[in-house]
């Protein structure tokens, strides 16, 4: 073998260097992503109920905004009406937001952790932020 | 029971059973899409909405940019300088580039140099959609009024080159920081390569409102459905002469222009 010695050696190194970053953070406990849902509008609800259970919401919420949109802005459908006979606005801004008015610590606290960017911020307004 | 017996009745079972589920089936969903997506009973529906532009009731610079203003304003729309760059819904343009090939030698001075508003035209049949790759832009089937859809927009410009109205504008850049007036925060702003345009204000049709502009121009704005023989609109269009921008294209544009008499004629 030409060169053996060498190619062992990158061999180790390079094997070496994929499972670094495994064994430094092995046995660590890394903080869960905490959404926080204690906005001033949720907390004066009375029932903390979003627009579907918080289960389907957790799974499910893209593919929601997602054929929210696509009615709203091609079909025209602007209420939607929930598994509980509720009727809502299908509004990111307007509906989602007016109580989620808390993005930074409720969207982007999920969405770092798995690392994805949606892009819906690119044009619609996040809410201000107090503080 | 006999071999044949027992097979008549599976036969007839089996059918029944296919056909059964199928009814069912297709029953169940109709009524669950009927039941979860709907209009908001307060929109205004129409056949074809259409505007008139009453040229005799804009007296001064002011009325038209009131109507400008408030456009832009609620539509998040922003300021650019550079007119290569500049994002339009609705502007004041001079009778030759809103009529073009309709100037006269003797045209009157007064009509030479009045500023039209100029818009989208919502055409009857847009060449804009037809362009479109990506079906980003369409005629919305209910009310005839053309559509954006940003979320599709992939910045082509093919219909900034298919409109012969210059109605389009292309976002070169983010357009946020330029945008000087307060945020209307019940509608999204536009990202950097997207192409955007006068919607007729469908989020407020929605509502039941009319458009913008047509509220702040005190009656200069005409805004009804031309399918309905009794709307303002038709009265309005009945009891004048009217001219639509460029109809020898074949475009259908929705735009009706009053040119009026004034004190010079």
């Amino acid at each position: 073998m030409y060169n053996g010695g060498k190619i062992f050696i990158g061999l180790i190194i390079f094997v070496g260097l994929l499972i670094l970053p495994f064994y430094l953070s092995m046995g660590k406990a890394i903080a869960k992503p905490d959404p926080k849902v204690d906005t001033p509008v949720i907390k004066q609800m009375a029932v903390k109920q979003c627009v579907e259970s918080k289960d389907f919401m957790k799974t499910a919420h893209m593919q929601m905004l997602n054929d929210w949109r696509d009615s709203v802005v091609r079909e025209g459908n602007r209420l939607y009406t929930a598994a509980d006979g509720k009727s809502y606005d299908m509004s990111l801004q307007n509906t989602c937001m007016k109580c989620h008015s808390n993005k930074k610590q409720f969207c982007d606290e999920c969405h770092n952790f798995v690392a994805v960017k949606p892009y819906c911020w690119d044009c619609h307004l996040m809410p201000k932020e107090g503080a | 029971m006999k071999r044949r017996e027992f097979l008549k009745i599976a036969g007839i079972s089996t059918i029944l059973g296919l056909g059964g589920m199928s009814v069912v089936n297709e029953l169940r969903k109709g009524s669950l899409e009927a039941a979860q997506y709907a209009p908001d009973p307060k929109t205004m529906a129409a056949k074809r909405w259409a505007m008139v532009i009453d040229m005799k009731k804009f007296k001064t610079a002011d009325d038209y940019q009131k109507c400008v203003d408030v456009c832009h304003s609620v539509h998040n729309v922003p300021d650019i300088p550079d007119p290569k760059r500049e994002i339009k819904w609705l502007w004041p343009e001079m009778f030759v580039h809103a009529f073009p090939a309709q100037e006269d030698l003797y045209l009157s001075e007064h009509y030479k140099h009045m500023p039209f508003l100029v818009t989208c035209n919502h055409c009857a049949n847009p060449p804009c959609v037809r362009v479109c790759p990506t079906k980003a832009t369409f005629k919305r089937m209910s009310d005839g009024i053309v559509m954006m859809d940003m979320h599709r927009c992939i910045g082509c410009r093919f219909c900034m080159a298919a409109c012969p109205y210059g109605a389009r504008s292309f976002n070169w850049q983010d357009p946020r920081p330029f945008i000087k007036r307060e945020l209307n925060p019940e509608f999204p702003t536009r990202m950097k390569g997207v192409v955007e345009k006068c919607t007729f204000c469908y989020e407020r049709l929605a509502k039941g409102l009319m458009p913008a502009c047509v509220e702040a121009s005190n009656g200069a704005l005409i805004f009804g459905d031309v399918t309905e023989p009794n709307s303002e609109i038709r009265k309005v269009l009945n009891s004048n002469f009217t001219i639509r921008r460029r109809p020898e294209l074949g475009t259908g544009p929705s735009v009706y222009y009053i040119i009026g008499g004034n004190e010079h004629a």
